[in-house]
């Protein structure tokens, strides 16, 4: 059962954790003032890692080999020396897409502890097999031609926001591109597939709706005790897939709304899922303004809207895609805001237990 | 040799002494500063050796012009500072 809770905010790293009563508290806050984009924390390993987002002086990774009792600043991924005559740019700005960390997205352990894999704002997937003292960048996917038909969505340049590490395999490795689809691959990066039938855009001609690298995934993620099965909060909607990410079906109709970002699956039970709706899509604040989290038991052909313990009142929270989580047993839920809500649920979402509302905007949540 | 000092903003992420350090460019400077502190160059340039993008440089009062190459010249008796654009409000 996990009792401790990492918060990544837009002012530091915040250790959430569970008194004897059932109430849970802030406890400590480390990096204070520095946004934290992305965290990495087990319940059986003590290693924690921190991506912090200095603005003037760039992104920068700290490990605490001991849960947080110390930090020490480590390597951060970074890429090579651009090639002078090497036309990248953007192919909807035409501007240069920088070949520099711009921000840490996605943190994973691959086999072991010591195996990492890391996402990056602009594109860039690295993977360190001693535990982020050196980094390497995934040259195959970097230098796939396909990439350049990657673009901005929310951020200027694309970005790698989920790494789904098979846990039967773990040289299968599935990443969530936003915009840029859903890539896969079986022989731990050496080669690159490029998945989504029955993914479905409506922001770009009809004719490309289809299109599997023009997908904007928000979230994927995937159930580890059925690892075929995957779930998508999808910029058009929610997908669910039964084959690892080949193929996808759309789940229409979803009350009071299929956009969001987050969802968090049961590592336990395929068919249970959960989302937090919000108004499709530059308004982005809960429907009726009325925070809700939705969730399927069924796989997806019903869901129960979620409300019991979450505001009676206006609200206009929105959870961001890594700003849900769910705890390794699936009893557990624990979901942040933008605007520095944060509440935990010891019953699988039927009921909520606010920690606070006067936290920094957060960035990613994660039960250690 | 140069006088090279940084912005105190800089003291809370990692320890920036400053030194006499030779070099008859700035980036000769910094690369031998680097060689004795080298956890302070991710702050100051970025993946591709340019400096940071809200990072500037000044030789004296004089703001530097070449940020890609460093090749801004230094002399004897310089202050070089390291500094943080301003940006926000």
């Amino acid at each position: 059962m996990s009792d401790r809770l990492l918060v990544g905010t837009r002012k530091g790293l915040f250790s959430i954790e569970r008194h004897a009563s059932g109430r849970w508290h802030i406890g400590q806050h480390w990096f204070a003032g520095d946004p934290v984009s992305m965290l990495l924390g087990h319940d059986q390993n003590p290693r924690y890692l921190a991506a912090l987002d200095l603005g003037h002086f760039g992104v920068k990774l700290h490990r605490s080999n001991d849960a947080g009792t110390s930090w020490s600043e480590i390597p951060t991924p970074a890429y090579p020396a651009k090639p002078d005559e090497l036309e990248d740019k953007d192919p909807v700005r035409g501007v240069d897409i920088p070949w520099n960390t711009r921000l840490i997205w996605s943190l994973e352990s691959g086999a072991t502890p010591d195996e990492l894999w890391c996402g990056t704002i602009p594109g860039g997937l690295f993977y360190s097999r001693d535990g982020g003292d050196n980094w390497e960048l995934n040259r195959s996917l970097w230098d796939d031609p396909r990439r350049g038909k990657w673009m901005g969505g929310g951020y200027d340049f694309a970005g790698i926001h989920s790494i789904l590490v098979d846990p039967r395999d773990p040289r299968h490795v599935t990443l969530g591109v936003s915009v840029g689809g859903v890539w896969t691959t079986r022989d731990a990066g050496h080669n690159w597939q490029l998945l989504g039938k029955g993914l479905r855009n409506v922001y770009m001609p009809p004719e490309l709706a289809e299109d599997p690298v023009s997908q904007d995934a928000h979230r994927i993620v995937q159930c580890p005790g059925r690892p075929e099965r995957l779930w998508m909060q999808h910029h058009n909607g929610i997908f669910r897939s039964d084959d690892a990410g080949e193929n996808w079906q759309e789940l229409v109709d979803v009350p009071p709304s299929s956009f969001g970002f987050a969802v968090a699956v049961h590592p336990g039970e395929p068919d249970t899922a959960w989302f937090v709706p919000a108004t499709k899509d530059e308004k982005r604040f809960p429907v009726d303004a009325r925070l809700v989290v939705t969730r399927t038991l069924d796989g997806g052909k019903n869901f129960d809207i979620l409300q019991r313990g979450l505001p009676d009142e206006s609200a206009y929270d929105l959870v961001y895609r890594h700003g849900l989580d769910v705890s390794r047993d699936g009893e557990r839920l624990a979901m942040g805001s933008t605007t520095g809500s944060l509440w935990i649920s010891e019953d699988q979402g039927d009921s909520w237990q606010l920690v606070s509302s006067h936290l920094p905007p957060v960035l990613c949540v994660r039960f250690t | 040799m140069a006088t090279l000092s940084f912005t105190p903003n800089l003291l809370r992420h990692v320890p920036t002494p400053s030194a006499r350090i030779a070099g008859a460019t700035v980036h000769q400077v910094l690369d031998n500063y680097f060689q004795g502190n080298p956890e302070v160059r991710t702050y100051v340039l970025d993946d591709q050796g340019m400096v940071r993008e809200h990072v500037t440089i000044f030789v004296n009062q004089e703001m530097i012009r070449d940020r890609h190459g460093l090749t801004d010249q230094v002399n004897e008796h310089d202050e070089i500072f390291v500094m943080q654009a301003l940006s926000g409000g």
